[in-house]
């Protein structure tokens, strides 16, 4: 196998991995990164809201309101040092940004425009803050740009199109790089690096409607519970209750601003028997939930029952052009029907994932050992929406997630910096490092009939939304368990018919399912285990939070399989620790 | 070169509209495009996904009478 050396390894070429690869190539360390698709092509793109930062260009504003809006938005899960140093540092990230060329959106005094976002409050749950930081409407792709052509610039080394198999490392637990595939060739990369940063995103690929990019397949964190690191609050999902039915786009909050409301297969307004007062305005988690109970219940629309319907019709085509232009075109794009005249199918859509590979606030993988604290994972870290810091905690807020992967990103990147310092050389690749890899390899040559991985999919899809979406109970989570095990199994006996090498993507496919299938497992088995309601995970037999329980992170690990459990880290680096109160907005 | 599975990679792009257009185009209308025009979805590809989304979402019309075209038939491709 051909094997090539960097320093450094990046799995992941969106705004974590891109970000942490350009402090590194900027301290001449040899850094490559690898990533299944085009960097650009990468999920960050579509990021559209903006960064926090606690700039203050609007209105009075400091990093420690900033701080306390996340920790109260995470429900008292996030860590409270990983928090406060996130805040801190957030308008330092937005300066080295613009720095890097991203054309923020500007005042007229010439400062960095910024907008107010849900969850943001001044003065320690106050009055409305003004924090998010934004480039028009596509902060995200000015940030993913200007950060490859930056990396450019500095000679990060790329692998565009590898697709990374599996992580390698020695008996002693030292992660020493990867095996990838060139997919245009189908030949296999040894990858040897003195430190590892995984930066694959998160996985809205579990779930059948959900926003994300068809890469969003959850490829590193599979990776990493196959290396033996388990997955920390995988129960935590952040849902929008209006995604359009069967494909996922998301539609605005907006809609129902607007006075926009629900329907279901009956004609009936069901969201004034939910919430009598806000009905369709009500938050989030209480409109979804409302949408799946009464799809399970047998009244949703359409040939399957299986949607409701967002009435926009009575509005007007005036206000509907006017205010919600964008829901327009994409409703008349994919569903050629115009939402001024006709009803917009809808049901819940999955969005973020909260938990993740756990990690320190240095973005190292940290994992229990034995009885005692945890410990770093020698030479392996992780960025993004792949870790679980853990900053977002229960849910996530709006502008947090790219401040996230540009922090951490920055953070880990220094931390592999001084640990290079130390490495000096490569450590030797033991022989049998490379067997998981090559039989994951092998496995996919495999002749003869079996089920199609595209039908396979498609089961796992609907199974996760409909035993572990927005509608939770013992019951429901424990079939969607037992199926999603089944699956798994039924998934080791698949085939493939294409055998061939070159651009073979029905063989990425399928290791992409192989991926989904643990996270998969990783997510219902930790949301089953967690008996209360915290932030996005629901639970309608257990519909309180229970801090004298549950104030603590789920552990998931695949082999054996089994439910861990770590402390929250209340104590922030230098303030006073926010005790847990009721969450109200 | 297996072509079609190459272009079909290259429709894995940042965001969900995207993958669903060009995937859908790329199984149902990619097939009756002559050479020239197939190279010309080649290129259009490489334009990035913000411009790409704007031109298929019909909110901004393509300059180059090629690339209407093509951005016209992906639309129609589009099932409900």
């Amino acid at each position: 196998m051909e094997k090539r050396s960097f320093d450094t390894l990046i799995i992941g070429a969106g705004g974590g991995g891109l970000r942490a690869a350009l402090q590194l190539a900027q301290a001449e360390a040899r850094v490559a990164v690898v990533s299944k698709v085009f960097p650009t092509r990468s999920h960050t793109v579509a990021a559209q809201g903006g960064v926090n930062a606690a700039l203050a260009n609007v209105l009075p504003d400091n990093w420690h309101w900033h701080m306390f809006d996340t920790v109260k938005g995470s429900d008292y899960l996030g860590d409270q040092d990983a928090i406060e140093y996130m805040c801190r540092a957030a308008p330092r990230a937005v300066y080295e940004l613009e720095h890097f060329g991203v054309p923020f959106s500007r005042l007229d005094t010439g400062k960095i425009y910024q907008r107010a976002f849900g969850g943001q409050s001044r003065d320690f749950g106050g009055d409305q803050a003004v924090r998010t930081c934004a480039a028009a409407d596509r902060t995200g792709h000015a940030i993913l740009h200007s950060l490859y052509q930056q990396n450019i610039r500095a000679r990060t080394h790329f692998f565009d199109e590898y697709f990374a198999i599996e992580l390698l490392q020695n008996q002693a637990g030292y992660f020493l790089g990867a095996v990838a595939m060139n997919i245009a060739s189908g030949e296999p990369l040894l990858i040897e690096a003195k430190t590892t940063i995984l930066a694959t995103g998160g996985v809205g690929q579990l779930f059948r409607t959900n926003t994300n990019a068809l890469v969003n397949t959850g490829d590193g964190m599979a990776m990493a519970l196959r290396a033996g690191i388990p997955l920390q609050d995988m129960e935590f999902f952040q849902f929008h209750p209006t995604g359009v039915a069967g494909k996922g786009m998301l539609i605005t909050e907006g809609a129902r601003g607007e006075g926009g409301y629900l329907l279901n297969g009956d004609g009936e307004r069901f969201m004034e028997r939910y919430a009598p007062n806000a009905k369709d305005l009500a938050s989030r988690d209480v409109v979804s939930r409302a949408i799946a109970t009464e799809v399970r219940e047998g009244r949703g629309v359409g040939a399957n029952r299986d949607h409701v319907l967002l009435k926009l019709d009575h509005l007007g085509a005036d206000i509907v052009s006017k205010r919600l232009p964008g829901i327009r075109d994409m409703v008349r794009t994919f569903l050629h029907i115009d939402p001024a005249d006709t009803p917009i199918p809808v049901y819940p859509t999955a969005h973020y994932t909260m938990g993740g590979i756990p990690t320190d606030r240095h973005g190292q993988v940290v994992v229990p050992v034995q009885q005692g604290a945890e410990e770093p994972v020698p030479g392996l870290y992780a960025v993004g929406e792949c870790a679980c810091v853990s900053v977002h905690g229960a849910n996530r807020l709006g502008g947090n997630s790219l401040l996230d992967i540009l922090v951490f990103g920055r953070a880990a990147a220094n931390h592999v910096i001084e640990h290079l310092k130390q490495q000096r050389y490569h450590q030797p690749i033991p022989a049998d490092a490379l067997e998981p890899a090559l039989q994951r390899l092998a496995r996919w040559n495999r002749q003869g009939k079996g089920e199609s991985i595209a039908g396979l999919r498609a089961q796992l899809t609907k199974t996760m939304e409909d035993h572990c979406g927005v509608f939770r109970n013992e019951e429901v989570l424990q079939e969607g368990q037992n199926a999603v095990l089944a699956l798994r199994e039924r998934l080791r006996e698949a085939t493939i018919d294409d055998h061939s090498q070159v651009f073979n993507t029905a063989r990425i496919e399928a290791m992409e399912l192989e991926n989904l299938m643990d996270v998969a497992l990783a997510t219902v088995s930790s949301a089953l285990a967690r008996r209360e309601s915290r932030g996005a995970h629901s639970r309608i037999d257990y519909p309180e939070r229970d801090d004298q329980q549950w104030l603590r992170h789920s552990l998931f690990n695949l082999d054996p399989m089994k439910m861990d459990y770590k402390p929250v880290r209340m104590q922030p680096l230098t303030v006073d620790s926010f005790p847990p109160k009721k969450r109200t907005y | 070169m297996n072509e079609l599975a190459r272009v079909r990679w290259k429709c894995r792009r940042g965001m969900l509209e995207l993958d669903l257009l060009l995937g859908q185009f790329v199984g149902h209308g990619y097939h009756q495009l002559d050479p020239a025009q197939r190279a010309e979805f080649d290129r259009l590809l490489d334009y990035p996904d913000t411009v790409l989304l704007e031109w298929l979402l019909g909110r901004i019309r393509p300059t180059e009478r090629e690339i209407v075209r093509l951005v016209d038939k992906i639309r129609a491709a589009a099932a409900p």
